[in-house]
């Protein structure tokens, strides 16, 4: 059992370690969006296309973590919060962590798990049968066609459902204060509006601009990497989703230290 | 240079750091002729190819293409160079999304200026002119069979009316029956499109199918062409080498 453990946390540490050497290519790889990104044709259509899949691909699971988010949260905090008696408290203090935290990282952290991973599989999967070549010997970008609508779709697509994410957790968070823990209804938005800022609001959308932006060239450059052959194509994936949920971490960190100084 | 050379290569080196693939490869590439190019797995056969394309740089060397100098080529101008290439994959690369249809019309849509009432005449000529029939038409590739999709396949890379084609190994992996049809498939392209001057450029480990079909045969080894003859005298090379590979 424990060696079987050990074995496993070799293998996570090797699939992180191993691409920590393609920082550069990574770089490269995001330069070339730039470059491709303002050059024509700019394909909307693909794009409109991109930001309908990673909607369908997580709105689902949006739904689901942003309610019980709120939920479990507002239950949390009443019971800590009504033995110092300021319960009426529960609703920003829920709607500002869920604006700020909550609703951008997990929205970061599934979409990473589901638009990010299929991503890669796709991109990946076109690289194996050739496609990507063929893109190429017609004279078509390959980053252009694929990688550019992705990432601009995931930029845009991770905000709107962070705001979602949001919505769905603050409804959820009234409806379990008010409905079973018995705030005050008319307590519960006068504290809300006396606490909670549109700086709070916009901060969570500006980090999940970062987290959108940052999983969606992770997910594609993982995608044209892959090697061929029968694992190419999973390892591919697993990567994706594993660097883009650590990067969507660590870029939490340093997005909040700098934006709580300028907000 | 001559006029009835397409593709004419000088002194080609090409190094992957220090693996050095192509050492001072030439070759000239007859117009309107089927020209086969053998060598054992991992000769460079395929970075041959995408040194025609413009896809990889060389280390050292020239390449001319329709007496073109790829060299003075920026990367968009050798985009748009290629669209006087076709090219069939080994296992067709038909874009999984799109159905047969689309797949044709894709370079159509992107390239010409036709109307979508144009492109539909000329994808259905183009892909009746392979045996696809019209029930198929709207199938994606995973509803079609390997030889389907590899005639898709060429009718795609026909679509532009190239100057080359190109064939990587066009019939590796495949049963016999398929294979016999996708090498009627590529003598008769060669044959229906001579008198526009195509240039066929094939890639293979088949002997025997390369004897068949081929005008010319080069065989190259250690990143040269060791040897270069008409297909009929071919099979009497004295190089030890391409007997060897001949009688494998
Ligand atoms: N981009 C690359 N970087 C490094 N090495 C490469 C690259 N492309 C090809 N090679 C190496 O060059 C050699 C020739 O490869 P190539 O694909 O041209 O061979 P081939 O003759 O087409 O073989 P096969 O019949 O197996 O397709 C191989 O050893 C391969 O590992
Ligand atoms: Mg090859």
């Amino acid at each position: 059992m424990i060696k079987f453990l050990e074995r496993q946390i070799e293998r996570l540490g090797a699939s992180v370690l191993v691409p920590i050497g393609s920082l550069g290519d990574v770089m490269i790889f995001t330069y070339q969006f730039f470059y491709w990104l303002v050059k024509r044709p700019f394909r909307s259509k693909l794009f409109i296309e991109q930001l309908l899949f990673v909607g369908n691909k997580s709105l689902f699971i949006i739904f689901l973590a942003g309610s019980f988010t709120g939920m479990v949260f507002s239950y949390q905090t009443y019971f800590g919060f009504k033995m110092i008696s300021v319960d009426s408290l529960v609703g920003p203090i829920v709607a500002i962590s869920l604006s700020k935290e909550l609703a951008p990282v997990l929205t970061g952290l599934i979409v990473a798990g589901r638009a990010g991973a299929a991503m890669a599989a796709q991109i990946g999967s076109m690289k194996v049968t050739e496609q990507i070549d063929a893109l190429e010997v017609m004279g078509i970008s390959s980053h252009q066609y694929l990688a550019v609508p992705r990432i601009v779709a995931g930029t845009i697509a991770v905000p709107m459902l962070t705001v979602i994410f949001n919505l769905i957790g603050n409804i959820g968070s009234w409806f379990v204060g008010t409905k079973a823990l018995m705030i005050d209804e008319v307590m519960y938005f006068s504290k809300l509006g006396e606490f909670m800022f549109v700086e709070d609001l916009l901060q969570g959308i500006i980090k999940a601009v970062f987290f959108g932006f940052i999983i969606s060239v992770v997910g594609c450059y993982f995608g044209f990497t892959v090697e061929k052959g029968a694992e190419g194509v999973g390892r591919g994936t697993n990567l994706a989703v594993v660097w883009g949920m650590i990067l969507v971490l660590i870029l939490d960190y340093f997005l909040t230290s700098f934006l709580i100084r300028i907000l | 240079m001559q006029k009835d050379v397409t593709v004419s290569i000088r002194n080609l080196s090409k190094h992957f750091g220090k693996h050095v693939i192509l050492n001072g490869l030439n070759i000239d590439i007859e117009k309107n002729s089927i020209t086969t190019i053998l060598g054992f797995s991992g000769a460079g056969k395929s970075t041959l190819l995408k040194h025609i394309l413009g896809l990889l740089q060389p280390t050292s060397g020239e390449i001319h293409v329709l007496g073109n100098d790829l060299a003075d080529m920026n990367h968009f101008k050798l985009r748009q160079f290629r669209q006087n290439f076709g090219m069939l994959f080994q296992y067709a690369a038909l874009f999984d999304s799109m159905t047969a249809f689309e797949n044709t019309a894709f370079p159509l849509r992107e390239f010409s200026d036709y109307t979508e009432k144009e492109i539909s005449e000329r994808v259905s000529e183009l892909l009746l002119s392979v045996n696809i029939k019209e029930e198929s038409f709207f199938k994606i590739p995973s509803e079609l069979s390997g030889g389907m999709r590899k005639r898709v396949g060429l009718a795609r890379a026909l679509a532009l009316s190239p100057e080359i084609m190109l064939y990587d190994e066009p019939t590796t992996g495949l049963d016999p029956i398929t294979t016999r049809m996708v090498n009627d498939l590529i003598t008769d392209t060669s044959k229906k499109y001579r008198e526009r001057g195509l240039t066929s450029i094939i890639i293979s480990h088949d002997v025997k199918a390369t004897l068949e079909i081929s005008d010319y045969v080069a065989f190259l080894d250690r990143g040269r062409i060791i040897e270069y003859l008409p297909a009929l005298e071919f099979p009497k090379s004295d190089n030890p080498l391409v007997k060897a590979f001949i009688n494998l």
